[in-house]
């Protein structure tokens, strides 16, 4: 494994940082969900 | 699978949503739509809504889990060897969990959420899809297409029952639509890229038993289709609106398919063009067939099938 195929650790900052941003999302989406499925299931 | 595609930076989240294979995740969510907007009960908007996310990311979780075992076999081919796997951009232990996570995360929803007949068949669509195609059939019989077929006719099925709760002759009628829509469709594909298939050992129906054989099958599959079509019509599950699409329709793709399977190939400049036309018809056909569904039953109303 030589070093030239080391990614840049800003490249390596930004595709975690979109990672983090899109699950973040997920999970924020998914919390509303389950409020909302909890209001339908109560109707 | 012998190799371990080497990955050096953090995959990127657009590699996990290609692994869940979005383009024929539309398919299988509009058809579970379909499904689930052709049942003759009201379905609360939420609770739709989440039954037709469960199908999707449970259709993404099975993507996922055949790409992982695949990933030697996608990378012989030119049509799948940019695949996140393939291309060095993803490990395969990431790609299994992120395919079992997706899976299970998906039955327990729907069962949680909408119904436990609904979460056990999706599970049931998921294994069928994973293991006994991608494992077990997929490289061992010509045939694995047909059966292989019974995992994308699952949707409109589970849509249904999620709606109702129950299990009916109009949804197994559409199940079997999709099932026998299938062959012709992937066998016209696999007609013209067979060379991609044949290099990587995949017994596809052209490979082993030629071409000859295979526009039969079409022919024949295309046959069964016409009657089958028009089944949710003869069950009552649906009306004239559907009934003259469905007609339409499986005439269309019926001629097409002759023109397929009479055909002996000379040199043309394309001689591979009605296969292509046959393919790309068939996905017009199913959001079509299916679309009328829909239409039919907002047209008509469900009252007629209390």
């Amino acid at each position: 494994m030589s070093l030239a195929n080391q990614p840049e650790p800003r490249d390596l900052a930004r595709v975690r940082r979109s990672r983090n941003r899109v699950l973040a999302l997920l999970l924020a989406g998914f919390v509303v969900l389950v409020y909302f499925i909890s209001i339908a299931k109560m109707g | 699978m012998t190799t371990q595609a080497i990955s050096h930076a953090p995959t990127d989240w657009r590699d996990f949503f290609a692994l869940t294979k979005p383009r024929v995740m539309s398919l299988v969510v509009f058809t579970g739509l379909c499904g689930l907007l052709a049942a003759p009960v009201r379905v609360h908007p939420v609770l739709g809504f989440t039954a037709i996310l469960c199908i999707a990311i449970g259709a993404g979780g099975a993507a996922a889990l055949n790409q992982w075992w695949e990933a030697d076999l996608d990378a012989g081919m030119r049509r799948t060897a940019g695949r996140p796997l393939p291309g060095g951009r993803m490990d395969r232990t990431s790609a299994r969990d992120f395919g079992v996570g997706l899976s299970a995360g998906s039955v327990l929803l729907m069962g949680l959420a909408i119904g436990w007949l609904a979460a056990a068949i999706l599970a049931v669509s998921i294994v069928y899809y994973a293991v006994v195609y991608t494992i077990w059939l997929k490289p061992r019989t010509p045939q694995n297409i047909v059966i292989g077929g019974g995992a994308g006719a699952f949707p409109p099925l589970i849509g249904w029952v999620a709606a109702t709760g129950h299990i009916t002759a109009m949804p197994l009628a559409l199940f079997a639509i999709i099932f026998f829509w299938t062959p012709p469709h992937f066998w016209s594909l696999a007609l013209f890229v067979q060379s991609d298939y044949a290099k990587v050992g995949i017994p596809m129906l052209p490979v082993v038993a030629g071409e000859p054989a295979t526009r039969r099958q079409i022919l024949i599959y295309a046959v069964l289709l016409l009657p089958l079509s028009l089944l949710p019509w003869w069950l009552g599950g649906a009306h004239v609106v559907y009934g003259v699409a469905a007609l339409s329709l499986s005439s269309v793709f019926l001629a097409l398919a002759l023109r397929v399977g009479l055909r002996r190939r000379t040199g043309e400049a394309d001689p591979m063009k009605p296969e292509k036309r046959l393919f790309a018809f068939s996905i017009i056909y199913l959001f079509a067939l299916f679309a009328a569904l829909v239409a039919d039953h907002w047209w008509f109303g469900a009252e007629y099938l209390r």
